[in-house]
């Protein structure tokens, strides 16, 4: 198989963009990161993208993002694995580049989520779940994750507050995002105060709803050389893993274990021949503060039910051990869903190249994982500086 | 919000929805509702089996921004219950005070009222669970 490397990101802010559309989005970040690649053509673009049928009445995001790119009649196709849609297109280019059946691709994740009515975006993010047999019962996402929440807390003995300290890890690191959602740090008292929306889950244990759009161009070492992309901007996709759980949380084996994550870890980790103590720092999909936890326990960072114990005691922050989210995650940074996992991506190759806002001193390798669904849906992608 | 056009999408399920009809594979394991591949075992030899609908709560929640069509109801608390056959279901509860739930907390089955569309008036009817009537 061959290698694949990444050599050109871009994004837009997160945010509330009242003026901008989803292609406007897509294309901004698209054209970004072929610039910042130093090319003008690309073989194929896969987008990552949930939901856009119901949010904005547009379907084929191939065919619409490459017309407006302007990146002419090349395959392009959306790639849809709930919030996880991110994280599964990038693999799918990537899959792409290193099966030599293309030595150029796009992968750009959108999400414009701020045009429907909140009730009605809280029913569409709902059909990632088990639509007959919870979505007709009135679970919202919000629902099902304040469930485990619920059930977290109880099983192992974690308070409100203790969960809370992912939120305020999160917007600490946010803060020197220039891209993210929300730039301002907050107290673990922010997060107590916030009102419930499910309890035990509150307004500041959850991500926004918002819009955005990251995207990467993939390559092979040898054609990024040919191309004269210094090696410098070169980040490489040392492994990658996906796996998917029983949809509905009511059928899960265990509701504590994200059994779909802890595999596709392992496959990510196994491909790349590393282990979870040699990665720098991790991207997990805090979506909700118990999700930080209950990832961090699938990654192998924490033993079982020990997930909220490494925020209590100070090893997620930038300078410590495992730090995570370094660039707000999806509570500060924000979680425009489909975009989300591209967002990552990006985040982790501005860190190997040493660019980021918040840099981890030395990083050399880095890892993501976006959720989709309440856990049926994971995958885990490994990073490393070339 | 989706119009309900397909009547059928919800007759398809009465049986699971106003029965609690679960499935039991030939190795004897029981799930809810029947699917067509035993989640334990594999097996593909399975029958309906009518749960009884007694079950404890295992988790809860109160849900105060639910979905469109569901606002008349808010707040209104969802939990995941362990009937006693073993399968868990999630699904509203009901004729209970929010503070008396707790985990443990035995329930029983009814049938009630999970939404309306005033649109079309069609009235979608299914299982909820409350504590048991003495």
């Amino acid at each position: 198989m061959r290698k694949a490397v990444i050599i050109g990101a871009g994004m837009t802010p997160v945010g509330e963009h009242w003026r901008l559309g989803l292609r406007d989005l897509a294309v901004e970040a698209l054209l970004k990161a072929m610039d910042d690649a130093g090319i003008e053509k690309v073989d194929s673009l896969y987008v990552g993208n949930m939901i856009s049928g119901p949010f904005v009445e547009q379907e084929n995001l191939g065919a619409l993002i490459a017309d407006w790119a302007g990146l002419g009649n090349i395959p392009a196709v959306k790639i849809e694995a709930a919030c996880a849609s991110g994280g599964a297109a990038l693999q799918e280019g990537v899959k792409a580049v290193m099966s030599g059946l293309e030595d150029v691709v796009a992968v750009v994740g959108v999400e414009k989520m701020t045009d429907a009515w909140p009730s009605d975006a809280t029913r569409y993010l709902a059909y990632a779940a088990d639509a007959e047999w919870e979505l007709f019962h009135g679970a919202s996402f919000v629902a099902l994750n304040a469930l485990v929440m619920r059930y977290y807390m109880k099983t192992y003995g974690y308070t409100e507050e203790d969960l809370a300290l992912f939120a305020v890890n999160a917007h600490a690191n946010g803060a020197k995002n220039p891209y993210a959602m929300f730039k301002r740090p907050i107290k673990v008292e922010t997060v107590l105060k916030s009102p419930y929306i499910a309890d035990p889950l509150k307004l500041f244990d959850a991500s926004p709803v918002c819009d955005g759009s990251a995207a990467v161009i993939i390559t092979t070492p040898e054609k990024a050389k040919e191309l004269g992309v210094p090696k410098e901007k070169w980040v490489e996709v040392a492994g990658m893993g996906r796996a998917v759980d029983t949809i509905s949380l009511a059928s899960r084996e265990d509701l504590l274990t994200l059994k779909a994550a802890k595999i596709a870890a392992e496959r990510a980790y196994k491909m790349a021949g590393v282990e979870a103590r040699d990665i720098d720092f991790f991207e997990v999909h805090d979506a909700f503060t118990v999700m930080a936890a209950l990832s961090l326990e699938a990654l192998g960072v924490a033993k079982k039910g020990e997930g909220a114990k490494l925020a209590r005691e100070g090893q997620i922050a930038i300078d410590a051990d495992y730090p995570i989210q370094t660039m707000g995650g999806l509570k500060a940074r924000g979680h425009p869903v489909g975009a989300t996992g591209m967002y990552q991506t990006v985040e982790a190759v501005l860190q190997l190249r040493g660019e980021a806002p918040n840099q981890v001193p030395d990083a050399e390798i880095g890892l993501t994982q976006n959720i989709g669904g309440t856990g049926s849906n994971i995958t885990v992608s490994i990073f490393r500086r070339v | 919000m989706a119009r309900p056009m397909q009547v059928s999408r919800y007759w398809r399920h009465f049986r699971e929805k106003y029965r609690l009809m679960g499935g039991k594979c030939e190795n004897g394991h029981v799930h809810f509702p029947k699917r067509p591949v035993c989640p334990v075992c594999g097996s593909r030899n399975i029958e309906e089996v009518e749960l009884s609908g007694k079950g404890k709560v295992i988790s809860w929640t109160i849900v105060r921004n639910p979905p469109s069509g569901f606002e008349y109801y808010k707040p209104f608390p969802l939990a995941l219950i362990e009937l006693e056959e073993g399968p868990v279901v999630l699904a509203q509860l009901t004729d209970v005070d929010p503070e008396e739930i707790d985990f443990g907390m035995e329930v029983e089955v009814v049938t009630k009222k999970i939404r309306e569309f005033e649109e079309d008036g069609i009235i979608l009817y299914g299982y909820k669970f409350r504590p048991p009537v003495k």
